[in-house]
C-alpha cells in the first residue's frame, strides 16, 4: 500500500479495476438472486444428485428418458399455465381440458369416418373457443377466475363422460388406430425419436422444449409479453396506460387451451383411445409445477423456464421414487412439501422486492 | 391570456395554434353515479406553460373531475373541449391520443416490474414482429431520468425499489416524453415528506417551463400556491371558487380549502362543549381571513 503511493501515477490504474470487479460481480450475484428460477434450479440439481445416489437406475440412459417424458407431458401444459399464472389467473379446468380435447379429436374422426386430420384440426378449433370461453366469463363477470374455471372444470368433466357414453356406450372413445392419417399424426404427437445409441426420446419433450423457448421469447422479448407481465402485476396500472387487459387474458386463456389440445393430441395419438374420466387433478400439478418454477401465484412474476424447471423436477420425483423403490404412495406428499418450500421462498423474493427503500 | 381566451375562444386560425387558446376547457361538467351527484357544473381552463390546481378535501370530486380528463369516465352534463374541440373519452388511450398524460396517485406502476419496462409499458418501442427494441428502452428510460436529475444504478431494477419521490418522477418523465400537451397529476405530493414533495414540486415547474399545461391535484394549499397560475377549489362536489393568483393570496387559499363557515362552525361546537380558549381562537382566524358572514 505504501509503495503504491510512492510509485503513484503507475499504480492507480491496476489498483481501479479490482474494487470495480468485486462491485459487477455483487450486482451479478444479485441479479441471479433475483431471478424467478434460481430456487427451481438448486432444487433440481439437489434432487437430481440425492436420487443419483439412493437409486441406481436413476442414471441409467433409458431411466432419464422417462424422466423426460413425464417431464414434458406435464411441462407442455405448464408452458400455457405459468403464462397465465403471471398474467394473475388461474385455469382450473386445464386438466379436463386434455381429455376434452383429446375426445372431441377421437370423437369426430370416429364417428364422421373422417382422416384423423380433420379431428385434429376440430379439436383445435373447438378447444380454442373452450379457452376463449373461459376468458370472456372471466372478462365479463369480474369473478375470480377460481371460481369461473371451477364452474367448466366441472361442466367439462361431466360432458367428457356424459358425451362419450352417449356416443360410444362406453367410458372410452372407440379406437383410431385403423384411421387414415394415424400415423403421420402420431410421427407428430407421439414418435420416439434416436437422440443416440442408446437414448431414445419422445417427440413430446423436443415439443415441449421448443413452447418453452417460444414462450420465453414472448414473456420477455416482445411487446405481448411485457403486457402480460403488466396484467398480472396490476390489471389496474395496465388499462391505465393503454395495454388491452381483456384481450390479454383472453389471450392467455387461449393459450392454456392450446396446450391442452396438444397434450390431449399426444394422448390420442400414444393410445388411440381416450379414457373419457381422465385429467382430473392434473390442473393442481400443472400449477405447482409453475409454482415450483418460481411463478408468483398472486400474478406479474415468474418465468416458463422455470415451470419447465418445475416440470423436470416433478418428472425427477414421480420415476425417481419408482427407481428408488419406494412405496410411490408417498409421491404425493413429496409433492406437497416442495410446492410448500417453493411458496415459501417466493414469498420471500416478493417481499424483498415489493420492499420501498 | 385568461382574458383573451374567453373573448377569442370561438373560431381560431386554422394551421396556427392560437396561443391564447386553453388547451382543456370544462364548462359547466357535471357527474352522476347512479343517484349520487359526484360533480356538478364545474368549469376550469388549462393553458400551456401554466399550472391549474385543482384544490379540494377528501370527497370533493377532484378524483372525479381527474378521471373526466384522464378518459376513465365520461361526464353527463356540460362540456369538455381539447384544443377547443368538444370530446368525451371513451378510454385512457383517446385522452392519451390527445395528448393529455395522467399520472394517478397510484401512479399506474407495476411494482415488480423494471423501471423500463414500466417506463414503456403501454408503449412500448418495437423493431417488428412484435419484437421490443430492448436496447433502445433501457437507454432511453436511463437518459430521461437522468435528465430529470435521478441517477438510476440500474434499470433493470423492479420499480418498486425507487423511493415514493422518484417513482413519481418515473411517471412525470414517462409522460412528458410521450409527448404529453398536457399532464394531470394527481395528488403526487400526497404520501411524500417535505423534501422528497420539494423535489416533485420541481419537476412539476419543469414540465411547465416545457410548455406543458399541467393540471395539478392537491389537497395542500401550501404545495398549490407556489407553483399554481389559477387555482379551483372543490367542494362537495362543486366550484366554491376560481381564481388566478393574482386574485388570491396563500392565506386566503387555505381559507377557502378549509372552508371558512366551517371553520366558524367549528369554532361554535368547541364553544358549547366548554374549550373556549381554543375556540375563541378559530373565530378569530376565521374573522381575520375574512370569510365568515358578519
Amino acid at each position: 500500500m505504501t509503495s503504491s503511493a510512492a510509485s503513484g501515477l503507475a499504480e492507480p490504474p491496476v489498483a481501479g479495476p479490482g474494487p470495480d470487479e468485486r462491485l459487477a460481480r455483487q450486482s451479478l450475484l444479485r441479479r441471479l438472486l433475483g431471478r424467478p428460477e434460481l430456487g427451481a434450479l438448486l432444487g433440481a440439481v439437489a434432487l437430481f444428485a440425492f436420487f443419483s445416489i439412493v437409486a441406481d437406475a436413476f442414471l441409467e440412459a433409458g431411466s432419464f428418458s422417462t424422466v423426460l417424458y413425464a417431464a414434458s407431458t406435464y411441462g407442455i401444459m405448464a408452458v400455457g399455465v405459468s403464462l397465465l399464472m403471471i398474467g394473475g389467473e388461474f385455469d382450473l379446468s386445464a386438466g379436463v381440458m386434455v381429455t376434452s380435447a383429446a375426445l372431441i379429436a377421437a370423437l369426430t374422426a370416429y364417428q364422421f369416418t373422417l382422416n384423423v386430420w380433420a379431428g385434429v384440426v376440430i379439436s383445435l378449433a373447438l378447444t380454442l373457443a373452450l379457452g376463449m370461453v373461459n376468458g370472456l366469463l372471466y372478462v365479463r363477470t369480474k369473478l375470480p377466475s377460481f371460481i369461473i374455471t371451477l364452474a367448466t372444470f366441472f361442466m367439462l368433466a361431466g360432458l367428457n363422460l356424459g358425451v362419450t357414453k352417449a356416443l360410444t356406450g362406453n367410458v372410452a372413445s372407440d379406437s383410431v388406430r385403423d384411421m387414415d392419417g394415424f400415423d403421420s399424426a402420431r410421427w407428430i404427437f407421439a414418435s420416439d425419436i434416436d437422440v443416440l445409441d442408446a437414448l431414445k426420446i419422445k417427440i413430446t419433450v423436443l415439443w415441449w422444449l421448443l413452447f418453452v423457448a417460444i414462450a420465453t421469447w414472448i414473456l420477455l422479448r416482445t411487446r405481448v409479453g411485457n403486457w402480460i407481465f403488466a396484467v398480472g402485476g396490476s390489471a389496474a396500472s395496465a388499462r391505465a396506460v393503454g395495454v388491452p387487459v381483456a384481450r390479454v387474458k383472453i389471450g392467455l386463456f387461449m393459450g392454456v387451451a392450446f396446450c391442452a389440445w396438444f397434450s390431449g393430441m399426444h394422448l390420442v395419438f400414444a393410445f388411440a383411445t381416450v379414457q373419457s374420466g381422465e385429467g382430473v387433478g392434473n390442473e393442481f400439478l400443472y400449477i405447482i409445477c409453475a409454482v415450483i418454477g418460481g411463478c408468483l401465484l398472486t400474478g406479474g412474476y415468474g418465468s416458463a423456464i422455470g415451470a419447465a424447471i418445475g416440470a423436470f423436477i416433478f418428472g425427477m420425483t414421480n420415476k425417481g421414487i419408482v427407481y428408488a423403490e419406494w412405496n410411490p404412495d408417498w409421491f404425493r406428499f413429496f409433492l406437497g412439501a416442495m410446492l410448500l418450500i417453493a411458496t415459501v421462498v417466493n414469498l420471500i423474493v416478493r417481499r424483498r422486492v415489493e420492499r420501498s427503500s | 391570456m385568461t382574458d383573451t381566451a374567453d373573448t377569442t375562444g370561438a373560431a381560431p386560425e386554422p394551421g396556427q395554434p392560437e396561443p391564447a387558446m386553453p388547451l382543456i376547457r370544462l364548462t359547466g361538467v357535471g357527474k352522476n353515479y347512479g343517484n349520487i351527484i359526484a360533480l356538478r357544473d364545474v368549469s376550469l381552463e388549462a393553458s400551456a406553460g401554466e399550472v391549474t390546481c385543482v384544490l379540494g378535501d377528501n370527497g370533493a370530486g377532484k378524483s372525479t373531475l381527474i378521471k373526466i380528463v384522464a378518459g376513465l369516465h365520461r361526464h353527463d352534463t356540460g362540456t369538455f373541449e381539447v384544443q377547443g374541440e368538444k370530446v368525451a373519452f371513451g378510454s385512457p388511450r383517446e385522452a392519451l391520443d390527445r395528448g393529455i398524460a395522467t399520472v394517478y396517485q397510484d401512479l399506474a406502476i407495476v411494482p415488480l416490474m423494471p423501471v423500463w419496462r414500466n417506463f414503456f409499458l403501454g408503449s412500448e418501442k418495437r423493431k417488428g414482429f412484435g419484437l421490443m427494441d430492448i436496447e433502445f428502452m433501457r437507454k432511453t428510460a436511463h437518459g430521461e431520468m437522468a435528465a430529470m436529475g435521478i441517477d438510476l444504478r440500474d434499470v433493470d431494477q423492479p420499480i418498486g425499489t425507487l423511493s415514493g419521490g422518484e417513482r413519481q418522477c418515473v411517471a412525470i418523465a414517462r409522460a412528458v416524453y410521450f409527448g404529453a400537451k398536457a399532464l394531470v397529476l394527481d395528488e403526487p405530493t400526497a404520501a411524500l415528506g417535505v423534501k422528497q414533495a420539494g423535489v416533485v414540486l420541481r419537476y412539476i415547474v419543469q414540465a411547465r417551463e416545457r410548455g406543458l399545461a399541467v393540471i395539478f391535484i392537491t389537497h395542500n394549499p401550501h404545495h398549490a400556491y407556489p407553483v399554481g397560475d389559477r387555482f379551483l377549489i372543490l367542494n362537495r362536489g362543486q366550484s366554491i371558487g376560481y381564481h388566478a393568483k393574482a386574485e388570491i393570496t396563500r392565506d386566503e387559499l387555505t381559507a377557502l380549502m378549509a372552508g371558512g363557515r366551517e371553520l366558524e362552525e367549528l369554532a361554535h361546537e368547541l364553544d358549547t362543549a366548554g374549550s373556549s380558549a381554543t375556540a375563541k381562537q378559530l373565530t378569530k382566524e376565521a374573522k381575520h381571513l375574512g370569510l365568515t358572514d358578519d
